[in-house]
């Protein structure tokens, strides 16, 4: 009736490895740190038009410590950089991160005192995302990349 | 522009009230001002609201008149809802010390507001209940719209979260 039926008797070979990230990349949770407009794409891209529950990624945690990937959307001020490095460290292992669009990344046009000018120095930021802000595919596109990241990695076997 | 006649008997009004005390009076870009003695700006304060029924203080803001003989403004937005009127008053203080009265005995809203006009340019309000920062950390150093600040801050003046986790 199944697979094995079609497949008949046999065995398949691969690693443990392997079969962990491809489990990994496929549940990459996202935790949404929304803090502008950004957020407002993030949103479009968990819901139905750009459906990223293809990729295994619909389920927004708001709690840190059920997530994987942390979307950054939007600017970040001094004071706010204090409670997403304190979020950061709360999600456990293995996890990624995502700067969405320009503001997270570089501080986009909120060149001024008080906005942290990109996320990347407090966060250790594994894809970033232009645009302001950026269109849902193209957060998609950054998740993708990060998949493609988890399946690369070690993450059973030691990489020595 | 005309004003509305109601605006113009509460100004008539105003400079009876406080002879000498009203420094300006102008219109610009459709609005009107008023600037007072700063000494008397609670007492003008109180007037405007008890008996001109300017109940409505929508915002106070400072402005940094860089290198004028007053260097620093504060502006009060007042507005009338029974008139329908707006009125900017005004006061001008020294660079040495920025110091006014704080208006919150008059309007409760002026807590915060003052707070910011604190926060940006270091303009500090006599009797005010809550005298501190509103937006920057509370032992941060300067005063940001001030228009010797440098636009992109004192490098290293704000902390930034430590990148290593405390357990670790």
């Amino acid at each position: 009736m199944g697979l094995e039926s079609a497949l008949g008797e046999g065995y398949f070979t691969s690693r443990v490895d392997t079969l962990v990230n491809w489990a990994r990349s496929n549940a990459a949770w996202p935790m949404p740190m929304g803090l502008a407009c950004c957020a407002i794409e993030m949103m479009a891209f968990a819901g139905p038009r750009y459906d990223v529950s293809r990729f295994g990624s619909e389920v927004f945690r708001f709690s840190p410590r059920q997530s994987d990937v942390m979307i950054v959307a939007g600017w970040c001020s001094y004071k706010m950089s204090h409670a997403i490095r304190r979020i950061w460290d709360q999600m456990p292992d293995p996890k990624w991160c995502i700067a969405m669009g320009a503001c997270a990344s570089t501080g986009g046009m909120h060149r001024c005192y008080g906005v942290v000018q990109g996320v990347d120095n407090f966060l250790p930021v594994d894809a970033y995302i232009s645009g302001c802000p950026p269109r849902p595919d193209a957060v998609i596109h950054a998740l993708m990349k990060i998949q493609e990241k988890i399946r690369t990695e070690h993450s059973v076997t030691l990489d020595t | 522009m005309d004003l509305t006649s109601t605006l113009k008997s509460s100004i008539d009004k105003l400079n009876e009230q406080f002879p000498g005390k009203i420094a300006d009076i102008y219109q610009s870009s459709g609005d009107t001002f008023v600037r007072v003695d700063a000494d008397t700006i609670v007492d003008i304060s109180r007037y405007l609201k008890e008996e001109l029924r300017f109940v409505y203080l929508s915002d106070v803001f400072g402005t940094d008149r860089y290198q004028s003989d007053d260097r620093f403004e504060v502006v009060y937005n007042l507005i009338s809802l029974r008139d329908r009127d707006r009125l900017f008053v005004k006061v001008w203080l020294n660079e040495e010390s920025p110091e006014v009265d704080s208006v919150t005995s008059v309007w409760k809203a002026a807590n915060w507001f003052e707070r910011e006009v604190y926060d940006m340019f270091g303009i500090r309000f006599r009797n005010h209940p809550d005298h501190r920062r509103i937006y920057m950390p509370e032992d941060y150093s300067y005063y940001p719209l001030r228009k010797e600040f440098p636009l992109l801050g004192i490098p290293g003046s704000i902390e930034l979260p430590s990148t290593t986790p405390e357990s670790e």
